[in-house]
């Protein structure tokens, strides 16, 4: 896999190259602000993109804004952003579009290398990471909807799918087995009255539903 | 600390001789302005007319003194500052056509106070200025003649005559009388003049009290926008400095323990543990640095921000903001910290299971509600707590009330002014 990264902190850029090259990641690039890393994409056209998102020059939400452009210019590229604190607001923007191939993590997660190299991957290959944080967040602002019928497994479950998991991975975490997961599942679908025969992937209606989104 | 008072014992005497010269300057620089009302009076009676002209000339002489008014007030204002350090304020102008002027001097009591004092103050301390001049230069006058009388006696070489040293005496005694009572007298006027200036020459006390109220009102607000820009810094310099640097501390621990697996067994046990350590501390210093200003209540406002700490509190907590637009950065800031103290509170003292955060807009007022289903019993008088959320409304003219019956539930309720 190949990456550009876009972070503004020295120590944080060199971290991070270490952490991609020994998982095997290739990083063409590694620059501090969003106008660069717009300037990268084209001439290194990576699988993804990591973007912090306070840079250069008002600290404020560049990397957001940048990783909007790329989601709308070149679809093609994942992007993952990360940020010492999560927002709401921002993963709404990020998924507003369409919520393949994108991340939203704290920068704590690179801590867990594993975990860490994971998420990107699952991000390249057109899936989605959002942080527990933002889950949780999200979860605070639902009003009188059909999320407050779910179950609190459900609700964990549904937590666990918006992070971007996969079934066996929400067995292996709430050490349930996979045919629980997938009548929780089920459940979920039910009781957010989408049916099967919908167009759109119901996976991914249910966890746009759980944002207000869907 | 000798030498320091060998100086005071020098420069007391000096001070004292300063204070005198001013007292004098003021007193008797105030004589011609004293006057001058009185002058513009009279001005018309020395014209020659007749009887039947009195009526002219008494409206002349009203005229000339309403005229002289402003720019003699302007001129004490201008003494009692240069010369005492005293600020008289000036009284607001009325505005408006030449009628509705006259009108309103004629109705303010500012007017009629300031020609109290022209008229009438001011002319009886000229006439002590005027005293005040004569004891100087009577007592100057003897000094001077005794001083003439010593160096020249006009009578015999050796010594004067009886009749000159008890004229002398007679002098010299009076001399320093003299030269006593002027200071004295200059320093009663001062103080007599600078009393009757500051009440009858500045604005009213209300209105003296309505600008006094401004300018605490414009200072405090600056305290407050220091105290917000402040922790703003704080966030920034945390943000980049220490939260990086933890952040490349615990991917370096992740790193280690990721891929030194063959390590023995202590070692790596005392890895993980720095490395979970490590974690933590992040997590405790983001909480701690989200509480204090964060970056996205500048960038997408209280609703966008409030995500953030409900998330995190340790208890489900429902948020709800219907306010359309952005309150003054001030305000939201004010308000962020109020709701970020109620739910550390109702998490720490409460025991509630669930919370609910209510903003909306009332007329001129952003109207926080947070409600908690707990044990009830918030005391602001006993928790420094909420007396410092109290305070902190204030600081913005807010107000804050405690509804927490024995038993529950809390509801705490915040109002914040904020006009659009």
């Amino acid at each position: 896999m190949r990456v550009v990264i876009a972070e503004d902190s020295v120590l944080l850029r060199a971290g991070l190259i270490k952490l991609l090259a020994a998982a095997g990641i290739e990083v063409m690039a590694a620059v501090s602000d969003a106008d660069q890393l717009l300037a990268a994409v084209p001439v290194h056209k990576p699988d993804a993109v990591i973007v912090d998102v306070r840079m250069p020059p008002s600290h404020t939400d560049e990397g957001i804004r940048a990783a909007l452009v790329i989601r709308r210019q070149w679809p093609e590229v994942a992007v993952l952003v990360l940020s010492q604190y999560v927002e709401e607001r921002y993963a709404a923007d990020l998924l507003s579009a369409n919520t393949s191939s994108v991340g939203y993590l704290l920068k704590d997660r690179v801590a867990d290398v594993d975990e860490f190299v994971s998420a990107l991957r699952r991000v390249a290959d057109g899936g989605t990471a959002l942080d527990p944080e933002v889950v949780a967040q999200l979860l605070v602002r639902r009003r009188n909807d059909p999320l407050d019928r779910l179950t609190p497994r459900e609700h964990e479950v549904l937590t666990l799918m918006a992070e971007g998991r996969s079934n066996s991975a929400i067995a292996q975490t709430l050490v349930i087995t996979d045919s629980a997961v997938a009548k929780h599942i089920n459940s979920i679908f039910a009781k957010l009255d989408l049916q099967p025969d919908d167009g759109d992937h119901r996976r991914v209606r249910a966890v746009l539903r759980s944002m207000g989104l869907g | 600390m000798a030498a320091g008072r060998r100086r005071r014992a020098v420069l007391a005497p000096l001070r004292q001789l300063a204070i005198i010269v001013r007292d004098t300057t003021f007193v008797i620089s105030g004589v011609p302005v004293q006057l001058t009302a009185l002058a513009a009076l009279a001005l018309p009676w020395l014209v020659p007319h007749r009887a039947k002209q009195d009526a002219i000339a008494v409206l002349v002489g009203v005229a000339l003194v309403l005229l002289v008014r402003v720019p003699l007030t302007a001129i004490q204002r201008h003494r009692f500052w240069s010369l005492l350090g005293i600020e008289i304020l000036k009284p607001v102008a009325a505005q408006g056509s030449l009628r509705h002027r006259l009108v309103a001097a004629v109705r303010s009591e500012v007017v009629w106070r300031q020609l109290g004092y022209h008229l009438v103050v001011g002319p009886l301390i000229a006439l002590g200025g005027m005293l005040t001049l004569a004891l100087w230069t009577a007592g100057a006058g003897l000094v001077n003649l005794n001083g003439w009388a010593y160096l020249f006696p006009p009578l015999g070489r050796f010594g004067l005559e009886p009749f000159h040293a008890k004229a002398l005496t007679l002098h010299i005694v009076a001399q320093i009388l003299l030269l006593l009572m002027a200071p004295a007298l200059a320093a009663a006027l001062t103080w007599l003049d600078s009393h009757a200036g500051r009440a009858l020459l500045g604005p009213s006390r209300a209105v003296e009290l309505e600008r006094k109220v401004e300018s605490l009102a414009e200072s405090r607000a600056g305290v407050v926008d220091a105290a917000d820009a402040e922790r703003r810094r704080i966030e920034r310099d945390l943000h980049d400095g220490a939260q990086q640097r933890l952040v490349s501390l615990a991917m370096n621990l992740g790193l280690a323990r990721a891929t030194l697996t063959d390590l023995p067994e202590p070692a790596s046990q005392v890895i993980a543990e720095a490395h979970e350590e490590a974690k933590e501390a992040l997590a405790e210093l983001r909480n701690l640095v989200r509480g204090l200003h964060p970056a996205v209540l500048e960038d997408r406002g209280l609703d966008a921000a409030l995500s953030g700490i409900a998330a995190r509190a340790p208890l489900p907590v429902r948020v709800q903001v219907a306010v359309s637009g952005r309150a003054s950065p001030t305000v939201e800031a004010v308000a962020y910290f109020v709701i970020s103290e109620c739910l550390t509170n109702i998490a720490r003292h409460s025991a509630a299971t669930n919370a609910e955060i209510d903003v909306r807009r009332a007329g001129d007022a952003l109207v926080i509600r947070v409600t908690d289903n707990g044990i009830g019993g918030a005391d602001p008088v006993r928790g420094s707590g909420l007396a410092s959320l109290a305070r902190r409304a204030r600081s913005v003219d807010g107000s804050l009330q405690i509804n927490s019956p024995a038993g529950g539930p809390t509801v705490i309720t915040v109002e914040l002014p904020c006009a659009s």
